[in-house]
């Protein structure tokens, strides 16, 4: 399945491993603040109403 | 004539409204997925078509392959300074809020696109230059951009108080800047670094085979997508936190 890499094979995977994992970190991390956000808020709001 | 700078003026006027919070919020929570998916498409079209499809460089190898996240990670890490430093100006002149927090949201954004074209960078260089880092100009500025990223980032989480905390990090955006265009023009300016001019140019021929050429732009346009969706959900994380601090300050008095 990955193609033929040649003599570079482990340049370009690392590149790729490692580039993927921290945009898949941050997309994680920034779903996972935005959610935290989210739930305070409506904690907040609702002793707000209370 | 008079009429279509009317039209420019209103247009320029209606862009101010979204520094209401609440405005913000409802455009960015519609626009948001979209941009996402978008983002999602072109990176994967990108990335799959340049990695599986596209053959090796007569000198390069298949290291040609590092391009499709190398070139898009670093035209987004000094474009994201880029975005903070006018968010900051905004901010600086006309005190809005959603500007101050869009600039913060940028910054981890810009941060990781900064690491991931440096470790890149580093990938290509040792099989092509035989080294994984030199004090080459293009590639020193763009370490101390790196540093630069830190350094607001942590300004922010240092300084207590939120406005005092805007104010001070967009002076550091204002100082960084320099870094952040020298990293773009230090090949130009300097000629004895190891690094190569620009990849991709206004130019009418594209220096790259057109096999190169177009699963790169499908990368560069899901950079760009991603990087605004991440923006618009960091700062919507960043309205909703300032709002619960102060509903908890006003409950607390």
């Amino acid at each position: 399945m990955i193609p033929d890499l040649g003599k570079y094979a482990v340049d370009v995977l690392s590149a790729y491993l490692v580039a993927l994992v921290l945009l898949f970190a941050l997309v994680a991390l920034s779903l996972r603040q935005s959610t935290k956000a989210r739930t305070a808020l409506k904690c907040a709001e609702k002793q707000e109403n209370l | 004539m008079a009429a279509s700078k009317k039209t420019f003026k209103k247009y320029c006027m209606s862009l101010w409204e979204y520094a209401n919070p609440v405005k913000f919020m409802a455009l960015s929570g519609r626009i948001l997925p979209f941009i996402a998916v978008l983002s999602a498409s072109c990176l994967a079209t990108g990335l799959i078509w340049g990695f599986f499809f596209t053959a090796d460089d007569f000198k390069q190898g298949s290291t040609v392959k590092i391009i499709y996240l190398h070139v898009p990670a670093a035209m987004m890490a000094i474009n994201a300074w880029i975005m903070m430093l006018i968010a900051s100006i905004i901010w600086l002149v006309r005190r809005h809020h959603v500007s101050a927090l869009a600039a913060r949201a940028a910054a981890p954004i810009g941060v990781t696109m900064t690491l991931i074209a440096l470790f890149t960078g580093a990938m290509w260089g040792k099989p092509m230059w035989g080294t994984y880092w030199a004090w080459d100009p293009r590639l020193s500025s763009f370490m101390i951009l790196f540093i630069f990223y830190i350094g607001y980032i942590a300004l922010w989480q240092a300084v207590e108080d939120d406005d005092t905390a805007a104010d001070l990090t967009a002076i550091i955006c204002i100082v960084g800047s320099v870094f952040a265009l020298l990293s773009r023009y230090a090949v130009n300016l300097w000629n004895q670094g190891l690094h190569q001019g620009a990849t991709l140019t206004v130019r009418e021929t594209s220096p790259i085979d057109a096999s190169y050429y177009y699963p790169l732009l499908f990368c560069i346009m899901g950079f760009i997508l991603l990087f605004v969706s991440l923006v618009l959900l960091r700062t919507r994380m960043h309205i909703r936190v300032r709002r619960t601090k102060a509903l908890v300050a006003r409950r607390s008095l």
